[in-house]
């Protein structure tokens, strides 16, 4: 490896450097910079548009950015070829917002299907390792059923299976407290703790709920157009004074994001001057 | 004096020249995505039972519409020939007639359209909605190369299943054949079987047709998953992708009927 960056356990699992990413002609990412450390949950939070998902699917190597450079495993991933991205996504665990189980087969077969693809472990040890999975997220009883068969809070502890299943370095999170009912809620944030210690591995939660997040994070970054607001740990993003931090943690509907979109001057628009 | 940049003419000619662009624009992705199957059909033997199991949903679930469509159109067939050929006292060739329309034309074509309707629809909605409901992405985030795993084994499913269900059609398009002509106008049977058996060549007529029907498997098949996975995620894309699965994979069969009759009867 040449460059003064040192490989070692220390180093940050992601490192996002100057990172500039538009999509249809809208810049959604802007000289973003950040370093994600090694072990723990590490909560990205901002609002909706702000660029979060995106900055997941950067870092995934699903998409490319604009400009700047985005390392994993302290891979650059701008040159990789498929085969390499492949070879690094196997220590990379994807929960989506949407859950993306394969329809076409039963609860045991998702959580199974990353083993089969990647390994050539016999199917005694798969069946055993699945059921351990499935244990883990409390639906065992349910490996026989298909995805459709299942409530939308138990597709996603599904999901949170298969993306453990390979016991990977890395586990990043789109959305996963969205849609749940408070159980199905309280039962997914005590998951992805349980899930990052016992496996003492990185979780990257990218979300807008602000209790959940705060509640479970190690760390937490505030993204807001485009670019980091402000980060620390929850009881420092708590105290901070600046406002925009305040207003996106507090929920409040006016302030440095203004609750207004653009417009002409509303009293020359009623009189219809546009 | 037309000032080109302002005149609505000028708009109208921009707007075709930027459909013209974005219609070729397709046809370049479309074309790259072929390769890209091409080059991942070898990896379908990894995974022997999708490729069967695709082979079902396409194929023999469109088996009863092309059966029940061949049997009547042999039928038309035997009756449109006949009220023309008895007139010169040709119905004797009924027979030949009903089956060379078939073997040649209608057997190829007719399946084609069938199953794009029943099964390439189907084909570009599933593949709209894995996309739509982050399947295809999971699947690349699980290192799983979703043309390997998803596309190639419904394209070799699609170039298998399409040439069988042709010979079906043909089939019992000539069984629909001899039911009228033999059992309704009262033709010789000996007669109806022998004028096949004497002017349906296996080069000319039989293979020509399977190669037609190969050939139309693929477009079709080729058509449907590129729709599917070209579609934009939302319910209304994947209804507008499979609109255009079916017109464009059929507009397609056609004229690549057309292409195909001329290199092989016309030169």
């Amino acid at each position: 490896m040449s460059g003064p960056i040192q490989t070692s356990n220390t180093d940050p699992i992601v490192a996002v450097d100057g990172l500039g990413f538009s999509f249809d002609g809208n810049e959604v990412l802007r000289e973003l910079s950040m370093e994600i450390p090694r072990y723990g949950v590490n909560v990205i939070m901002g609002p909706s548009g702000c660029g979060k998902s995106t900055l997941l699917n950067l870092i995934s190597g699903r998409l490319c950015p604009d400009r700047g450079e985005v390392r994993v495993f302290d891979t650059p991933l701008a040159n990789l070829s498929e085969t390499e991205l492949f070879d690094l996504r196997r220590n990379i665990g994807m929960m989506f917002q949407s859950n993306a189980l394969l329809t076409d087969l039963n609860v045991f077969e998702n959580v199974a299907f990353p083993l089969r693809e990647n390994t050539d472990l016999p199917e005694a040890l798969i069946n055993k390792l699945v059921l351990m999975k499935l244990e883990q997220v409390g639906l065992r009883g349910t490996k026989d059923l298909m995805p459709g068969e299942l409530s939308g809070g138990m597709q996603r502890r599904v999901a949170l299976a298969r993306a453990s299943a390979m016991d990977p370095d890395l586990l990043l999170y789109d959305e996963p407290f969205t849609g749940l009912d408070p159980i199905s809620l309280g039962v997914i944030t005590k998951l992805v703790r349980e899930l990052t210690d016992a496996l003492n591995t990185t979780s990257v939660v990218v979300t807008h709920d602000v209790s959940e997040g705060l509640s479970i994070a190690d760390r937490v970054i505030l993204l807001g157009n485009g670019t980091v607001l402000a980060r620390g740990t929850p009881q420092d993003l708590l105290d901070s004074d600046q406002a925009d931090v305040r207003q996106f943690l507090h929920g409040l509907p006016d302030g440095p994001v203004p609750f207004h979109y653009p417009a002409h001057d509303y009293q020359d628009d009623l009189v219809g001057k546009f | 004096m037309i000032s080109l940049e302002n005149s609505r003419f000028a708009a109208w000619v921009q707007s075709i020249g930027g459909r013209v662009i974005r219609a070729i624009e397709r046809l370049g992705r479309a074309s790259v995505f072929f390769m890209k199957i091409v080059a991942a059909i070898p990896s379908i033997v990894k995974r022997p039972s999708v490729t069967i199991k695709q082979i079902y949903s396409v194929g023999v679930l469109t088996v009863v519409i092309t059966v029940v469509a061949g049997g009547f159109v042999g039928m038309v067939l035997a009756f449109q020939g006949y009220y023309t050929l008895v007139d010169f006292g040709a119905e004797s060739s009924l027979g030949l007639l009903v089956a060379l329309s078939l073997t040649r034309e209608l057997g190829p074509v007719l399946s084609a359209l069938l199953y794009t309707g029943r099964a390439g629809s189907a084909l570009t909605a599933e593949i709209a909605l894995m996309k739509t409901t982050d399947q295809l992405a999971a699947l690349e985030m699980m290192a799983v190369n979703p043309v390997e795993r998803i596309v190639a084994p419904r394209m070799a499913a699609g170039i298998i299943a399409v040439p069988l269900l042709c010979a079906m059609f043909t089939l019992v398009g000539i069984m629909g054949g001899y039911f009228v002509g033999v059992i309704q106008l009262g033709i010789d049977s000996g007669v109806y079987w022998a004028s096949i058996r004497d002017g349906v060549d296996i080069y000319d007529d039989l293979v020509n047709g399977f190669i037609k029907s190969a050939v139309f498997g693929t477009i079709v098949t080729w058509v449907s998953v590129f729709e599917g996975y070209d579609a934009y995620p939302s319910a209304e894309g994947i209804s507008s992708a499979t609109t255009r699965t079916v017109v464009t994979a059929s507009l397609a069969v056609l004229g690549f009927d057309y292409i195909l009759t001329a290199l092989m009867f016309g030169l």
